[in-house]
């Protein structure tokens, strides 16, 4: 009997720990959503009415798919030599994107704050070559909030697509060209479909991860540029709004694991070692 | 796989890798900066923001209660994902298949929606100290690294060997500590270095958790750079940069850096 119920002690703990503090407070989080007395999808007709919200939610959507396609298309690019140069090279690039990644999403976005600031390093320099005769106001526009985050997620795509694009055997790039591939055919028609899979899944990191951020978009955003996260904290916090809150929080709940759903099908479909 | 790089390929990932470091070095410079607003190049040379650090108590505090969390968070983690990845791995046929998907559950659930229940339900709810809140959403943080990074080391793990070493007389506990922990090392290793970088960084888990008293470095800094603009926060991110050098010798010391790339 003792020997029946091994696996399920062992795996008891963590299963309890994520059911009692994610599963359960998360689920009440959702569920107040649709318990209102107005009626049960009352808190989305509000958040869906207030002109605000909805910019808010096609601000988040928009800044997250710009971040996705400039980190993907970056991303790919740099992975793609990282997984060609030999050697010595290769570690200091490695080096390059691991430093940031592992370095806190504070002291990243603090970083565009000095370059971005009225008397940061990019106004000197414009005003010193006299590119301009004022300093610009880059903060707290959608461009600076969208290059913070390319930077912020370029160093998490190079490392997940490095693995894939080493991982193609160079046996079939080299049968591609002998068969009469030109250096693009190869591109397109092998390293593209081959490396599909973990494009996606670098893919869906990226837009999750701007989709739900908060430090970046509060530090470089501000009031002008709210984001679903930010917006979920003034609700919570400021506004002391919490039907409001859970509402946003369910919106980027439900958003996410559309998502995430969606792509890992996608992924798999396409997969070429599977299929 | 190697074919001929185009030499625009290479300058143009030489400038992407540039931008990627660059950024960090501004802000060393800026550290050091002898002026009372943030600048680059730095004016002239001084330390006096890095004592500046310590004589701010909350830097200090929330320092410590970011280790805090950080070490006892991940050893939790440790502690109840270990069994649970042995216990996937090792009976495989006698747990459910959607037993996995419970513990990505952390990492697909926004971290700040996480946060912002724990705050409802567990800190006002269950009227838990802020202190307690705080490292049960850290220790769900990094939970998935527990479990997963560790599962990735058992499943190619053999378990034959264990079988061989229980019947010939050998404990189960004692041949998991003797016998199949010694072979998972650098997994346990990894799982630790990542989930302890996550946990020392997190921002969107802490944001609800923090109230009066107690509060995480990284939030202080928000704080702080909310109302100053000074070099202080220069001098932090320095330290914290250091923080990362040291975490990346000991991956690189341990698993090799490009550990991080699979």
């Amino acid at each position: 009997m003792v020997k029946r119920l091994t696996p399920w002690l062992l795996a008891a703990p963590a299963t309890l720990l994520v059911l009692a503090f994610l599963i359960l407070p998360v689920g009440s989080t959702l569920a107040t959503t649709f318990l209102e007395p107005k009626g049960w999808i009352a808190p989305y007709v509000t958040f869906f009415n207030s002109g605000v919200r909805r910019t808010v939610l096609y601000r988040t959507i928009e800044i997250s798919v710009i971040t996705t396609v400039l980190s993907v298309i970056i991303g790919f690019i740099a992975a793609y030599v990282v997984a060609h140069v030999p050697g010595r090279l290769k570690s200091i690039m490695i080096i390059a994107a691991v430093f940031p990644l592992l370095t806190g999403v504070v002291v990243r976005s603090f970083a565009w704050l000095i370059l971005l600031g009225k008397n940061g390093i990019l106004n000197s320099a414009l005003l010193g070559l006299g590119l301009i005769s004022q300093p610009l106001s880059m903060l707290y526009t959608e461009g600076a909030v969208i290059a913070a985050m390319v930077y912020l997620f370029v160093p998490l795509m190079i490392l997940t697509l490095a693995g894939v694009l080493e991982g193609i055997p160079k046996d079939v790039l080299e049968a591609a060209t002998s068969l009469g591939a030109t250096p693009f055919g190869v591109f397109r028609q092998v390293i593209l479909p081959l490396a599909m899979p973990g494009l996606i899944v670098g893919a869906v990191l990226v837009f999750t991860g701007s989709f739900t951020s908060y430090a970046t978009p509060q530090l470089l955003g501000g009031e002008k540029q709210m984001m679903m996260g930010t917006l979920l904290y003034q609700r919570a916090m400021v506004t002391f709004d919490w039907v409001g809150a859970s509402t946003v929080a369910a919106i980027m709940v439900v958003v996410t694991f559309v998502i995430v759903f969606l792509m890992t099908r996608l992924a798999r479909r396409l997969n070429p070692m599977v299929a | 796989m190697t074919t001929k790089l185009h030499p625009l390929l290479i300058v143009f990932a030489a400038v992407i890798f540039a931008i990627l470091v660059a950024p960090l070095f501004i802000i060393l410079g800026a550290a050091v900066s002898d002026t009372s607003f943030l600048t680059f190049p730095p004016q002239g040379f001084t330390m006096r923001w890095f004592t500046n650090i310590f004589d701010i108590t909350a830097f200090r505090t929330t320092a410590i209660t970011s280790l805090q969390v950080a070490v006892t968070g991940t050893f939790l983690a440790l502690l109840i994902g270990i069994p649970a990845a042995y216990a996937m791995n090792r009976f495989r046929i006698r747990l459910p298949s959607w037993l996995s998907n419970v513990f990505v559950l952390p990492i697909l659930v926004p971290e700040i929606v996480l946060g912002f229940s724990l705050v409802k339900s567990i800190t006002i709810g269950l009227e838990l100290p802020v202190f307690a809140t705080l490292l049960i959403g850290h220790t769900l943080l990094v939970l998935p690294y527990a479990v997963r990074v560790v599962g990735a080391s058992l499943a190619s793990f053999d378990f034959s060997i264990e079988e061989a070493a229980i019947s010939l007389g050998c404990p189960p506990l004692k041949t998991f500590f003797t016998v199949v922990l010694p072979n998972i090392g650098a997994g346990v290793v990894a799982a630790f270095i990542l989930a302890f970088i996550t946990s020392i960084n997190d921002v969107s888990t802490s944001l609800f958790l923090t109230g009066p008293g107690v509060s995480t470095l990284p939030i202080q800094i928000i704080a702080h750079m909310e109302q100053f603009f000074d070099p202080t926060i220069a001098s932090v991110s320095v330290l914290l940069m250091i923080l990362t050098v040291g975490v990346m010798a000991i991956v690189e010391a341990t698993l090799g850096l490009t550990f991080l790339t699979k």
